[in-house]
């Protein structure tokens, strides 16, 4: 279970989140939706290690991800996908899965069926494995950075933005996707701005504004939220 | 298994490949073909092997790890003054001159190493042209220190260095060098320092601890700097903290660019055409950096990923070729 509590970040005099304190439970997922700048990349740089909290806790089951690396995570099954498809552009796609299982020891992994498992569920990656990253579309990146996340056989995998500057056909490729993740029985936090669909596939979801964590509950009742429906729905 | 049984063959291949060249070279010496010529020739070849050690060290870090380091003559100033300071103290004991040249390489590599690390450690928080500045900025630290220290001469030269970079040595020293860097860059390690040019949050994402790496890689090629430096000190036997100005770093991310980043091939090819280069326009030294500028202006317009791009000549590859016509290049090792 994730669990952060009173995190306050900052960059420099910039104060960007404010005690926020969200909770992932095993099973789950959960959305984290807001607009641009509010904070939402800020919270899952900070639980990752790529940046540093100013105050607050945060856990991962027993372990103290203020104090954890952002590289030693993944041994923990914690996967982060970033934003905006970081991929190894100049690798093949079959070495950007590889990549994937890094952190893997040779003798305890299979690195076959893994990849066999990635293959059935992204068949294009399968039709261009010979291919250099860069050259894949944007929706097709997008399936790469999740494949290779998934290589490393997480538990939980930290998404961010996976929608971003797709297009709606591919949108709703990604979030059946994000469903099949946790099918399998991966816990998901889910960052987005595509408010309507993160909140369709969740099962709770927070909303930040401005670096503070303003609404949050069930998605189901969120989605009946004037606020929300106002400010994120268009509606 | 059938891959590595190739890569046995591979290096086997090259290793005689590497015998015969070096075969052809002392025949050519010592046949007297070139003679009266034949010590000037051999100097300058002395002066590619370190050049050439120098460039693939710095494309280590640029072509690799995608890093600017324009401070590499400093690790080369640590590793000949560190060299020189030592074989100075030993040359009364009696030691015999290979295993004297063999200290003074390894007390070069490693007094470089060490301060490649202590600089790496802070500076690789930076990237880009930050990075750059802060080696520059390196650099002239160690050279205004070198010419305040009286061990090093102070500002004036220090000389009577004993001579003891023979052409023969500095090539198989060059040999193993270029060969270590080569399965540094093949091998887990060098493939990670890859995916940290390519993307460092993927890579910490997928598990690499991006800082780790990028140290280590600093201080490999800091340490191949050092053992350059130990040569060149060692075959110049006199310098001067001025010598391993900015101009000097410039010179070998010249020879890296042209050459072809990411590519050690590329790196040996820049640095023998840029080390005969100067030697081949004695009469117009002038105008030299003009033509310096003139070559990387072009290779800019025309070929940006340098002359050689990423591409690696592999002598079993180019023999496979050349009797099976059909069989396609498995792909070779050490390229020299």
């Amino acid at each position: 279970m994730l669990s952060i509590k009173d995190l306050n970040v900052s960059y420099g005099a910039v104060h960007a989140i404010h005690n926020a304190s969200l909770e992932v439970k095993d099973g789950e997922i959960v959305s984290l939706i807001g607009a641009n700048g509010a904070g939402k990349t800020t919270i899952l740089h900070t639980v990752t290690g790529l940046k540093d909290a100013k105050s607050g806790t945060m856990t991962y089951d027993d372990l103290d991800l203020c104090t954890t690396d952002a590289s030693k995570l993944i041994k923990y099954g914690i996967c982060h996908v970033p934003e905006g498809r970081h991929i190894f552009r100049d690798m093949t796609v079959m070495e950007n899965l590889e990549m994937g299982a890094y952190s893997k020891k040779k003798d305890k992994y299979d690195m076959g069926k893994n990849i066999e498992k990635v293959f059935e569920r992204f068949p294009r990656l399968k039709e261009r494995y010979k291919q250099l990253a860069g050259t894949l579309s944007g929706g097709e990146q997008q399936m790469l950075a999740m494949g290779r996340a998934l290589m490393g056989e997480p538990k939980i995998l930290l998404l961010d933005e996976p929608s971003m500057g797709l297009s709606p056909i591919l949108v709703k490729e990604i979030f059946s996707i994000i469903k099949y993740c946790h099918e399998i029985g991966i816990t998901i936090l889910l960052v987005e701005q595509n408010a309507k669909m993160a909140l369709s596939i969740a099962d709770r979801a927070y909303v930040l504004e401005t670096g503070n964590i303003t609404i949050s509950g069930k998605a189901s009742d969120l989605f009946e939220d004037d606020r929300i429906r106002k400010a994120y729905l268009g509606q | 298994m059938n891959k590595i049984q190739n890569k046995k063959w591979a290096y086997i291949i090259n290793f005689i490949g590497i015998c015969i060249l070096f075969s052809l070279l002392m025949i050519l010496f010592n046949s007297g073909i070139l003679g009266t010529s034949t010590n000037y020739v051999k100097g300058i070849l002395t002066t590619a092997c370190y050049t050439i050690i120098m460039v693939a060290s710095l494309n280590l870090l640029t072509g690799f790890m995608g890093e600017f380091s324009l401070g590499h003559a400093g690790f080369m100033s640590v590793g000949a003054y560190s060299s020189a300071i030592i074989t100075n103290m030993l040359v009364d004991k009696g030691i015999p001159d290979i295993i004297l040249f063999v200290i003074a390489l390894i007390v070069g590599g490693f007094a470089a190493a060490i301060t490649g690390t202590l600089v790496g450690i802070p500076a690789l928080r930076l990237r880009g042209d930050y990075l750059a500045i802060v080696t520059i900025a390196f650099a002239e630290i160690i050279r205004v220190a070198f010419t305040n220290f009286a061990i090093t001469g102070g500002g004036r030269t220090m000389s009577g260095i004993t001579k003891l970079s023979k052409f023969s040595w500095c090539f198989w020293v060059m040999v193993i060098c270029v060969t270590f860097m080569y399965m540094y860059v093949r091998s887990r390690f060098g493939r990670t320092v890859i995916a940290i040019r390519e993307d460092y949050i993927a890579s910490a994402a997928s598990g690499i601890n991006v800082t780790f790496y990028k140290v280590l890689t600093f201080t490999i090629s800091a340490f191949f700097a050092g053992v350059a430096g130990a040569m060149y000190a060692h075959y110049m036997t006199a310098m001067i903290p001025t010598n391993f100005s900015f101009m000097y770093s410039a010179e070998f991310l010249t020879e890296v660019i042209i050459g072809g980043t990411g590519s050690l091939t590329g790196s040996i090819m820049g640095a023998i055409f840029l080390s005969a280069l100067p030697e081949l326009m004695r009469d117009f030294s002038n105008y030299r950096m003009l033509a310096y500028s003139v070559v990387l202006l072009l290779v800019m317009i025309f070929k940006p990923s340098g002359i050689f791009g990423t591409y690696e000549f592999s002598l079993t590859g180019a023999l496979s070729r050349l009797f099976h016509k059909k069989e396609k290049g498995k792909g070779g090792a050490a390229d020299e």
